[in-house]
Parts: structure tokens; sequence; C-alpha cells
């Protein structure tokens, strides 16, 4: 009877022991997901939340009702509207026949994309999902640059989204131009280096308000410190800010005096960690400067290059304050970024439009992210 | 235990103490002049000083709203907030009632108040703004009905208040809703000194005023030895320079008294631009920029108003703000060398069923001036106040009150007068007592130009009413300054400007209901169906 008692127990307490050992080793299992879940959530309140909820917006229509505002769904109402209705000469602009050079232009690029596609469908590395994706980038750069000719050409206007790209591209690449030019000079060991380091770093320091204020009054033919050599041209009663374009190159090079810092001083970092034995058996080789430059500083500081002009363009997507104060997106809308659009149509209380601009915006920005680090960055960092 | 009850006494004496600072409520006696007037003609003045004394402080007994706070949102001064927040203080040592006057930059004020009490957040009491926009805030019930209040209230004599900023711009659907602080209308400026100079007269018709633009640009106004501009009109973008595309195309839209309209088809809410009136006023309008300061389209009233005063123009459009700046002696050059006049007109109108320019004649004009057609435009309607519904039912009161002393003679009366305050003037009174005038620094000659050009506008029967049909902002401040800007800037023909409004305002009609539209542009202009 005891024997009996005793052996109950001992199956009873083996079944705890296998519950308790089940239950921590579950336990263990789920810990680090129990443990995620807060960051988790804060990052879905906080990011993925938002876009959902924008997504719906741009979605659906504004209205202000009795005592409150209701949303409406509206559909793909505000994307028509961006793409094929009234607000499309402003979002992609004033689209013409292409001029000549336009058609060249364009016809080079369609040229050199389809053969990029079909070296790549010919290869050994082909896959289903790489070529999906080389299709795609293939239509969207088509239609960019059509966008960019059509828009560009004489009788044409460009509208948001082009005067965007034009910013990040243009803007980016005289950057990173002068940033190199500037670092390579810092290296040389010239007199004063030092103080130039921090003197070319100034303008990164100051916030784009003052920026956009300072060069309101540096464009200022009138009141402005220039104002004795514009008169000496004879262009004192010329503004920058009346042309289209004279206003879009002041927001231009705006936006490269105050960045160009950035790229000065990432670009220093990476010539000065470069290998100096490769240097000096390029000058024992009988290198000149530009050889030693081409062939061994460039590829040694292009992967560095590359996370640099990455981080500006995706940043340059978003470029607003400056023709906001500087221009106000003006003469018209000639120097509206896609962001200072969506902010002028929030402002109008128009959300949902707001909001599409937004995504749009995002599309672009993802789309052009992700051809650059799937087309450029990873061959040069795989060199 | 001990302590907590030390501490408890400690801060029973702090506070007896601080009570004990207070200034003593003490009866206030202000002797105030009153000037009352009398006009036997346009130059001659009567004037009779009688001092009384205005007890201005009901003491011993508490102040009627002491310790309330009321909010108030404006735009970014210094104009129209500058006033507010001079008088402030003066209405808190007479009521008690402390006023926060915050701004917000002009383009981002609308949307600021309806989102302010869309969203239920109310932390605004009350709002300075644009009297054509309260329609929104009025239909989903966001304001306050002060018909009441003003009925009860003599200090404010609401009949003194001219019949067109008190009967429309206060007034929606027989109620009243705003308190008038200023009057607008757009009226031409122009440099008396130059123009007799010249031998010009001042401008009848928009080819008047270019003529003379053309004469004086390039020339040097002010002494300075440096060239200066025949004409300043504000054209920036997203700023208060909307309305000015107005001034031109009314004078050629509408000629058959102010129930015409000037905006719409009142048979079918079809937009009135797409017709050779838009068009020659968009030429015109785009002509004046040649005769301008180089950046005129990045430039706000604030800055043509400043190259006025400092004599840098000959030629001006803008609200009644230049006459009162153009007296400052610390800012302005330009003192008793300033005239006004009723805004230029067209001696060709537009065929409605036709949509050609016609020439005037008894029939086409029945309103012409000298065989011109004047459509003097009532832009904006002056800043009013108006308060948040869901305020407290005291800090409501005390919003009022503020609202009210600020319109009573006593305080308007000056306000009006100095430039700086963006207040133009919109009672009777004003018109009628030049004394105020010459006080602040006007000669009488001025004077009576000055106010005679605000009469003649008000006095027209071919009037322009701004538009205040739900979401007249969306349709001005968006669709119309958009595609404004983008003409002047070159960027876009006048053809296709022309479409882009139609397109635009379309839309918007559409989304909001035709038939909806229409009724509220026929009932602001007073048209029976």
């Amino acid at each position: 009877m005891i024997a009996e008692h005793t052996s109950q127990e001992a199956r009873a307490f083996l079944v705890r022991k296998r519950l308790w050992q089940g239950f921590t080793s579950w336990a263990n299992r789920v810990a680090g997901n129990v443990f995620i879940w807060p960051t988790v959530l804060v990052v879905l309140f906080l990011s993925i939340f938002p876009l959902v909820i924008s997504l719906y917006l741009s979605l659906s229509h504004l209205k202000f009702v009795k005592g409150g505002f209701e949303i409406r769904f509206a559909g793909l109402a505000n994307y028509r509207k961006l793409l094929f209705g009234s607000e499309q000469e402003h979002f992609l602009g004033l689209i013409v026949n292409p001029s000549p050079t336009g058609w060249l232009v364009l016809l080079t690029v369609v040229a050199f994309l389809i053969w990029s596609l079909i070296g790549y469908l010919r290869s050994q590395h082909c896959s289903v999902g790489g070529a999906a994706g080389r299709i795609i980038a293939t239509l969207i750069v088509s239609l960019l640059t059509w966008l960019l000719v059509s828009t560009l050409s004489p009788g044409g206007r460009p509208g948001t989204v082009v005067v965007t790209i034009l910013y990040v591209f243009v803007g980016i690449a005289a950057q990173y131009l002068l940033g190199l030019g500037l670092a390579l000079l810092t290296t040389q060991r010239l007199p004063g280096s030092r103080f130039f380091r921090v003197v070319f770093l100034l303008p990164m320091m100051i916030t784009p308000v003052g920026v956009a204020y300072m060069f309101r009054m540096l464009t200022d033919t009138d009141k402005g410190p220039f104002r004795p050599i514009w008169q000496a041209l004879g262009l004192g009663l010329t503004s920058w800010v009346n042309d289209p374009w004279g206003a879009r190159a002041a927001v231009m090079i705006g936006d490269i005096w105050q960045w160009t810092p950035f790229m000065f001083i990432v670009l220093l970092a990476a010539l000065e960690s470069q290998s100096m034995e490769l240097i000096e058996a390029a000058l024992v080789d009988g290198a000149n400067r530009w050889q030693i430059f081409w062939h061994v500083t460039l590829p040694q500081i292009l992967p560095v290059s590359t996370t640099v002009i990455l981080i500006r363009m995706i940043e340059a997507f978003k470029i607003v304050d400056l023709p906001n104060v500087l221009t106000n997106g003006g003469p018209g809308t000639a120097t509206e970024s896609m962001t200072l659009q969506a902010f002028i149509t929030w402002r109008s209380l128009d959300l949902g439009g707001s909001a599409a601009i937004a995504y749009m915006l995002l599309f672009l920005v993802t789309f052009v992210g992700m051809a650059y680090v799937n087309l450029v960055r990873r061959r040069v960092t795989e060199v | 235990m001990k302590s907590k009850v030390w501490l408890l006494v400690t801060w029973l004496v702090v506070i007896a103490l601080l009570s004990a600072c207070g200034p003593a409520p003490t009866p206030q006696v202000i002797k105030e002049t009153v000037v009352v007037t009398k006009e036997v003609e346009r130059e001659v003045v009567v004037t009779k000083e009688v001092e009384v004394a205005v007890e201005v402080t009901p003491t011993p007994g508490p102040k009627p709203f002491e310790g309330i706070e009321v909010n108030i949102l404006t735009f970014t001064g210094p104009q129209i907030a500058e006033p507010l927040q001079r008088r402030g203080p003066d209405f808190t040592a007479l009521t008690g009632a402390k006023i926060n006057v915050i701004v917000v930059p002009f383009n981002e004020l609308y949307q600021k108040i309806l989102t302010d009490m869309a969203t239920g957040t109310n932390s605004f009491d009350a709002f300075v703004f644009a009297p054509q926009w309260m329609v929104d805030y009025i239909v989903p019930g966001y304001l306050e009905d002060l018909t009441d209040r003003v009925k009860a209230d003599k200090a404010i004599e609401w009949e003194d208040i001219a019949p067109f900023f008190r009967d429309f711009s206060a007034t929606y659907g027989g109620r009243i809703y705003t308190i008038p602080l200023d009057g607008d209308f757009h009226m031409a400026y122009y440099r008396t000194d130059l123009l007799e100079q010249a031998g010009f007269e001042p401008p009848k018709t928009w080819d008047d005023y270019l003529k003379i633009a053309a004469y004086f640009h390039g020339k040097d106004l002010n002494g300075d030895g440096d060239p200066d501009y025949g004409s300043c009109i504000s054209k920036k973008r997203g700023a208060q320079a909307y309305w000015f595309i107005t001034d031109f195309a009314a004078s050629m839209i509408q000629s058959k008294g102010t129930s015409q309209g000037t905006f719409f088809n009142t048979k079918n809410m079809e937009p009135l631009v797409m017709n050779e009136a838009f068009k020659r006023a968009l030429e015109l309008y785009k002509e004046t920029t040649k005769y301008g300061p180089p950046d005129e389209l990045n430039l706000d009233v604030g800055d043509t108003r400043s190259l006025f005063t400092s004599g840098r123009c000959a030629l001006s459009i803008d609200w009644g703000d230049i006459g009162t700046l153009a007296i400052d002696p610390e800012t302005s050059v330009v003192q008793d060398k300033t005239g006004a006049v009723i805004t230029p007109g067209s001696t060709e109108v537009l065929d409605w069923e036709t949509g050609k320019l016609v020439p005037c004649d008894e029939k086409t004009c029945p309103y012409a001036i000298d065989g011109v057609n004047h459509a003097p435009f009532a832009a904006y309607g002056g800043w009013s106040g108006g308060i948040n519904a869901a305020a407290d039912p005291k800090v409501k009161d005390a919003a009022y009150a503020f609202f009210s002393y600020m319109c009573q003679p006593a305080q308007s009366n000056v306000d009006v007068t100095i430039g700086k305050t963006g207040f133009n003037p919109y009672r009777i009174s004003q018109f009628l007592n030049r004394q105020l005038w010459v006080k602040a620094g006007m000669s009488p000659a001025a004077a009576s130009n000055y106010l005679g050009a605000i009469e003649a506008s008000l006095a027209s029967p071919n009037m322009v009413l701004d538009l205040r049909i739900p979401q007249n902002q969306r349709y001005q401040g968006v669709v119309l300054d958009t595609a404004v800007s983008q003409y002047m800037a070159g960027e876009i023909t006048a053809e296709q400007c022309m479409k882009q409004i139609y397109d635009g305002w379309e839309e918007i009609t559409e989304e909001l209901g035709r038939q909806s539209q229409l009724e509220a542009y026929l009932n602001t202009l007073g048209v029976q169906k």
C-alpha cells in the first residue's frame, strides 16, 4: 500500500517536473519574442501606423461637417487628379513633344536600358525575381526620362517631380565634385588647411531657414550686398527670383552651398584613410598625379562615395525649407519640390491630395534608392 | 505633522502678503476730448471740442473678467496684431481679462482656425480673420452667433458702422457673427507731386495706369540717385496678393451693378474666366510687372507699401493702408505727396453671352463715369473678430467685450489713422470727421482725397463683393493664386492660365455641389431667385 502510494507520488512528481520543463522550454523559446514586442509596438506605432493612416488619407477626401469633420473614401481620385487631372501640370509638368535633342537622349537611355536588360537575361545569374525587378526598373527609368525630356523641351514646363529630380541629381553631382575637390585640397598639407577644414564645415551648421534668408538677400539685386556689382553690369533692375530658371538656380546654389561640407567631411575621412602603400607603389611605377587619382585613390574611396551619395540622395528628395523660404515655391510654381507641394496642399486642407503626393514621393525615393543600391552601390562595393 | 502645519501657515502668510501688494482699487476718471464734427463742404471742417469725464473703472467692485484669459489667433503682425497687442493691457486694466494674441503666417491662418475648431482642440477662444472665410466656420457651427450681444451693446454704436461692413462683412444669413475692426477696399495710389509735375491726371483706366507707370519707371523718384519704379503691386504667391487680379478683371466683367457678380455666371455657376475680359485682365496685370521692382513677384503687401512710402513707386494698388502709412513721419518720405483714387476702370466690358469685349455705352455700362466702367473691389472685407462657439461662456463674454472695446469709436477712431495697425476706416463717423485725420498728420486736402477715394468705392453701385461661398479660400487662395502666379512667372500662357482656373474652380464646384454653391453665391450677391 505504502509502495503504491510512493510510486503514485513519484509519477506525479515526474509529471510536474515534465510540465515545468515544458513550460520553461516554451518560455525560453518565446522569451525573445516577448521581450521584442514592446519595441515592435513602438515601431508600429511610430512608423507603420502613420504610413497606413496616410495611405488611407491619400485615398480619401476631408470634409468639414457640423460639429467636426468626416473622411470620405474616394478611391484613387487623389492619384488620378495628380497624374491625369487638374493637378497634372503642377505635379508632372506641361508635357510636350520632345525636341530632337530630347528624342536623342530618350532613345539613348532606353537603348542602354534594353541592352543592359538583354545582357542580364542572357547571363548565368539571371533569376525570375532579378528579371522582374530589372524590367520594372527599365520601365520606370524610361518613363522618368520621357517625363524629363518632354517637360524640359521648348514649350514644356517641369512640374514638381522633375524639379525635385533636378534638385537631387544636379545638386548632388555638384556637391560631390566640390566636396571631393575641397577634400583633395585639404589633404595637400597646404598652409592653413586646418583652419579651412573648420571654415568649409560652417555652412552645414547653419539652419536651412537661415541659409534661405541669406540667399534671399544675396540674390536681391536691388538691396543685397552684390547690388553695386549688379548695377555696374546693368542688371540692377533684373531679379533672379522673377525668372523660373534663375529661381531654381538660386535654390540649387543655396542647397549646394549648404550640403557640400557634408560631402567634404566624409570624403576627407575616406581620403585620409586610404592605403598609402598603393600610392607609393604607383609613384615608384612612374604614375602621374591624375593616374594615381583615377586608378588608385578613386577606387579606394568609391564605397564611401556611393554611401554618402545615397544618404544625400534620400535627404535631397525631401527638400522643402530652402524653396519655401527663399522663393515661396515661386515664381509661380517654378521652384516647388514635391515635399513643398505636399506641404502647400496640406495647408489648403486637402489632406488626401497632400498624402497622395507624399506617397508618390515615397515610391520615387524607394525606387531610386533601391535601383541605386542594386545597380550601382553593390557593384562598386563588390569590386 | 508639526512641520506640515508650519508649511501651511507659511504659505497662507505668503499668499496674504502677495494679495496685499496689489494696487488698491481706486476710481479713475479720465478726461477725454470728444470731437463733434459737421462737414459743411468737402474741404471745410467745423470742429467743436467738449470735455467730458469718462469713468473707466467702476471700482471698488471686482472687475468683471478678473482671472479670465482670452486667446486670440490672428496673423503675424505687425499690422492687425499690433493694435490688439497694444490695447490688450488697457482692456486688462479695465476688465481684468488678459488678452493673449497668438500669430501665424497669413497663409496658415484660415486652416489653423478651421482645424483648431474642427478637431475639437479649441486652443483659441477668438479669432481676427477675413470675414469672407466665415461661411466655412459658421456652417459647421464653430462660430458664436453675436447678434444678441451686439443688439444689447450700446457702446459699440453698431449703426455708426458703414452698412456694407455691418450688413455684409459681419453678417451671414441675417445673423451677426463678426465684429468689424477694419474696412477694406482696393484703391489706386499715386504720387501727387510727380503726376502734377509731369502733367498727368490720376489714372482713370488701366491704360492710363500703364502709361503713367511706363513714364516714371526707371526715373529717380525720391532723389537718392537710384532708378525707381512706375508701379508697385504685391504679386507674391501664398500671400495677400491674389486679390489684385480681380481689380483688373472685374472692371471688364462686372458692369451692371453689384448683384451681377464677377466670379461666376449666376445662371449656372460657370467660372467667368474663359473670355476676352479675363484674358485682357491677365495681360494688363502682367504688363504692370514691366514697370515694377525686379523682384515684384516675390513681394508681399508689406514690401510694396514700404517701397511706396520710401518714395520708390509712382503708382500702387493696395488697400487703405498706404494712405495712413504715408503720414508716418518716421518711415514715410511721401507725406502730403500721396493721392488715392477709385481703382481704374475700362472703356470696354464683357458681353456675357458672347464672351467678347464690347465698348461701354449706356446699355452695357449703366454705372460708367465719363465712359469708364469702374468696379471697386471690396477685397477681403476687413479684418474682423469672431468667437469660438466652444469656448467657455465667461471667456466668450470677455472676448466679445474685447472686440466691442476695439470697435468702439474711442479706440477705432484712433487706430484707423495709424498706418502700422493695418486698420482702415469702416465707421460713418470716421469718414465724416476729417479732423481725426488732420490730427493724425494728414492735410485737410489729403484727408479728403484719401477718404473720398474710399467713399467713392463704398458708394459705387458697381462695387465688387468678394467671394463668400463655401471653401472660397480654395477657389481664390489655391487655384486662382497658383494659376495667376504661374502665368506671371511666364510658366504658362494666358489661355493655359484661364483654363487652369476654369478647370480648378469647376472641380471644386462639382465636389461641393453645383446647386448649393450657386445658391450660396446668389445669396452673397443679394440676388433673388
